[in-house]
């Protein structure tokens, strides 16, 4: 049965930078990366040395402690490094790539779940609680896929998946061999009908109006069958659903991506096609139009900046080049005391407020200090959930487990938490609170 | 702007470490610092604390600006004199200016100390508080009485608790009643409204008919054996009109009395977002509420007789919807709390106000209450969060 969500908190950043809808070739890069950082709480073990020669789908590590997980070469080629940082923990793993591929060969007879633990692939599937790679070990109560991504400059789904139906539907079957519940999907009310995902069968497909973070899949759960404690739920990223499809259609792990350069400081934005993990050197080469610049992979609320050599992250479908902000501010022209037209604020109190239309370029500046909460009521008017988010981040501050678990822990990730990390006036960092806080739930409760 | 900065990049140089949070404080004023975001939101919301708090002291202004005019006014009607418009704004900025200066020298004082023995710059919360002090006083209180109530204010209300964003009760209303309790006789009476009227007593200059008293004290004397109006309609028709009431020219602490003035701070607390409607709504509506209950059973007792609405606009109580309520720290944190919270502060407000023999103003103690009060109706508000959230495993469970 679906059903017609309607949120009225939110809200949509309005920024500059966003890509048309052409995909352009890039010279594919030499080196590629997979970044253990990518995937929150997870121990890596390493299975290959340095110098020796991967395929595509050659597992590089494992996680230590649920050893089915393999985290596979996107590309074939030599592992050139091991970057390791404090207490020998592993930041990158690099691949130098070949200029053939070789691939590894995949048996897809098997039972479902075991030729995607295979096949490298699981990691695309996260769960919930805790948002973290899903345990295979359990079986989730139900999966959600968002067909759509609302964050500031998000790549289209639509026009990513267009030609993609019978890998989205063989995705699908997969997945819903996998849980005993149903398989949701989530569309935008305004793509009703023309919808990449109307016609695909076994799955339940939603609507929701959109205005982020309508497109997070959190605040779906959320409003379709909300976590219960000791439910789990698990969740993929509908581009990854198409990636777990055409597996078992042509029997080859496929790690290319297209992928949406955004941003104010990007020349012509646009989407690319290029593999996982991938450096950003030739991407971004002779596009930016400025020199002191942030590389974002991802989007601006939750991306990771990885700077100019950088590698793509393991999930993002998007890079966002935006200015820094590392400058001083004089108050009455740019600060605090300006009259703030070209300042994106979520708050009446600058007069851009007058300019509802208006597209902004921010720069990476606080625009401010950090304080304590003053302010009350201002996450709220973002936070779709019937979540207390102030109270919840308070408790996992303290990290007060009973009040985590009683507020709503299980509901959430880091990300449903971006925007109220946007519009705070105290410039908290309520991701990574979250973050800090579902790492004691996992240690303690799980 | 490029000789600041390097004033300030010398200033850091040269300075000892311990004295960083002095300078960072009158830095911070003039440039927004190049902190920049690490990760998760890489980009920020242009507001921050500073300019929130400015605009709170900015929708203080057409309630000091009538405040200074009305000194003025009522100490020249208690003289007997006319006099020009300069005149008694001159009057009432000799005495208001310095009891400004006063709040702001000793409370920054005591919060730098505090940073600095904590090693942060200073914390906004103190700009809109120290003018909050001011506007909430009688003109006539000494002012080694202000700096020790500030002192007082700022470190029992605050300072103990962690400093801004920390404190249970409003600081300025801490600072009040500390004076109230500690000197009423300074702080309440028919004697410490009008500036000067003390001397003018002693001297024999008061004009005719001048008895200083406030509106609500002269409410509060009908109940008594010399009551300052015959009966409620002589108050009401000949005493404070509505429309007088809401122009404020009549005795009161320095800012409370105009509505106007403070009608035009709320618009643009409001227009801004920077207060909360729920809390101002639901205060008034409590006010209200109450002040119409007494009218119900009112009797012959003419203060309880006196319409609800002219009830709200005389004394303290839209001064306290406006700036003392909506402290979104000492308030309550969740929406639905909010409107208890108000509506309590609004209510209990009103019924001390009316029914406490002592004190012909309880505005001041009902948001106290309501403020102690807060994080109790939080507590409930959540309960009822965590209760749904059971009720829901419970069914998902069966």
């Amino acid at each position: 049965m679906a059903k017609a969500i309607k949120i009225r908190k939110g809200l949509d950043l309005k920024l500059k930078g966003k890509p048309t809808q052409t995909i352009s070739p890039v010279e594919n890069s030499p080196y590629y990366a997979i970044k253990p950082s990518d995937f929150p709480s997870m121990t890596p073990k390493m299975v290959v040395k340095e110098g020796e020669t991967v395929k595509v789908g050659t597992p590089i590590f494992h996680d230590k402690y649920r050893e089915a997980i393999q985290y596979v070469s996107p590309v074939s080629g030599t592992v050139s490094e091991v970057k390791r940082g404090e207490k020998r923990r592993i930041l990158e793993v690099i691949i130098k790539a070949d200029s053939e591929f070789t691939f590894e060969t995949m048996d897809t007879k098997g039972e479902t779940k075991e030729v995607i633990l295979k096949s490298g692939l699981w990691p695309f599937i996260k769960q919930r609680p805790l948002d973290i790679v899903a345990d295979y070990n359990k079986t989730p109560k139900a999966i959600f896929v968002s067909g759509f991504d609302s964050s500031p400059l998000a790549p289209d789904f639509e026009f990513l998946l267009k030609d993609k139906k019978d890998a989205l539907q063989a995705g699908f079957e997969a997945l819903a061999k996998m849980t005993e519940g149903k398989v949701y999907v989530t569309i935008e009310t305004s793509s009703k009908g023309t919808s990449v995902f109307t016609d695909l069968n076994g799955i339940e497909l939603h609507t929701i109006n959109s205005k982020h973070p309508a497109g997070n899949v959190g605040t779906q759960i959320h409003k379709i069958s909300p976590i219960n404690k000791g439910e789990t739920v698990w969740t993929v990223n509908a581009i990854d659903v198409a990636r777990i499809g055409s597996l078992f259609l042509t029997g080859k792990v496929d790690f290319s991506k297209t992928i949406a350069l955004t941003g104010s400081e990007v020349e012509m934005p646009s989407y690319y096609t290029l593999i996982s993990g991938a450096s950003l050197t030739n991407l971004v080469d002779k596009k930016i139009t400025s020199e002191n610049v942030r590389y974002i992979s991802g989007n601006v609320l939750v991306g990771n900046n990885v700077g100019k050599d950088g590698f793509l992250g393991f999930y993002d479908n998007q890079v966002t080049v935006i200015p820094e902000g590392d400058h001083y501010k004089v108050s009455f022209t740019e600060g605090w005391l300006a009259p703030g037209f070209n300042k994106l604020s979520n708050s009446k109190a600058f007069l851009s407020a007058l300019l509802p239309k208006k597209s902004y370029d921010v720069d990476t500046n606080l625009n401010g200090e950090e304080r304590a909460f003053v302010v009350s009521g201002q996450y709220e008017e973002v936070f779709p959930f019937d979540i207390y988010p102030v109270q919840l981040l308070k408790a996992a501050i303290t990290n007060d487990i009973d009040k985590m678990e009683k507020l709503g822990i299980y509901e959430v990730a880091p990300e449903d938490f971006a925007l109220c990390e946007f519009v705070c006036t105290s410039k908290i960092n309520s991701q990574q609170i979250i973050r800090d806080g579902l790492k004691v739930i996992e240690e303690e409760c799980m | 702007m490029k000789f600041l900065r390097n004033f300030f990049d010398k200033r850091y140089e040269k300075t000892n470490k311990k004295w960083y949070p002095l300078i960072e404080s009158f830095e911070t004023l003039v440039f927004t610092p190049n902190h920049t975001t690490k990760s998760g939101s890489h980009i920020r919301d242009g507001i921050d604390l500073k300019r929130t708090m400015m605009f709170v002291i900015v929708a203080m202004v057409p309630a000091l600006l009538f405040g200074i005019w009305n000194v003025g006014q009522q100490h020249f009607i208690a003289l007997g004199q006319e006099v020009d418009f300069m005149e008694k704004i001159i009057h009432g900025a000799i005495r208001v200016v310095p009891i400004i200066a006063v709040s702001y020298t000793v409370g920054l004082a005591v919060e730098f100390i505090f940073g600095i023995i904590k090693g942060h710059a200073l914390h906004e919360g103190y700009l809109v508080s120290g003018m909050l002090i001011p506007l909430i006083m009688p003109v006539d209180t000494p002012l080694w009485m202000i700096a020790v109530a500030t002192v007082f204010g700022v470190v029992i209300g605050k300072e103990v608790f962690g400093g801004t964003g920390m404190n249970v009760v409003n600081v300025a209303l801490t600072t009040r009643a500390f004076l109230f309790f500690a000197h009423p006789t300074s702080m309440s009476g028919n004697t410490v409204w009008i500036s000067g009227l003390k001397e003018m007593k002693a001297n024999g200059t008061l004009a005719d008919g001048v008895s200083g008293a406030t509106p609500l004290g002269d409410l509060a004397s009908m109940t008594t054996d010399s009551p300052a109006y015959a009966n409620i309609q002589d108050f009401t028709e000949n005493g404070i009109t509505f429309s007088r009431a809401l122009m404020g020219d009549y005795p009161g602490s320095i800012g409370e009395s105009s509505v106007y003035a403070i009608l035009i701070g709320l618009a643009f607390l409001l227009m801004t977002r920077i207060a909360s409607w729920r809390i101002i709504v639901s205060f008034f509506a409590g006010g209200f509420v109450m002040a119409t209950i007494f009218n119900l059973f009112a009797g012959d007792n003419a203060y309880m007789q006196l319409p609800a609405i002219h009830q709200l606009m005389i004394g303290s109580f839209m001064f306290g919807m406006v700036f003392m309520i909506t402290d979104p720290v000492t308030a309550a944190q969740t929406n639905k709390g909010k409107f208890y919270y108000g509506f309590l502060a609004g209510f209990i407000g009103i019924l001390i106000r009316v029914a406490n023999p002592a004190y012909p103003e309880g505005i001041m103690l009902g948001i106290l209450i309501a403020n102690v009060c807060s994080p109790l109706i939080d507590h409930m508000v959540l309960n009822g969060n965590i209760k749904r959230r059971e009720k829901r495993l419970a069914k998902a469970s069966l």
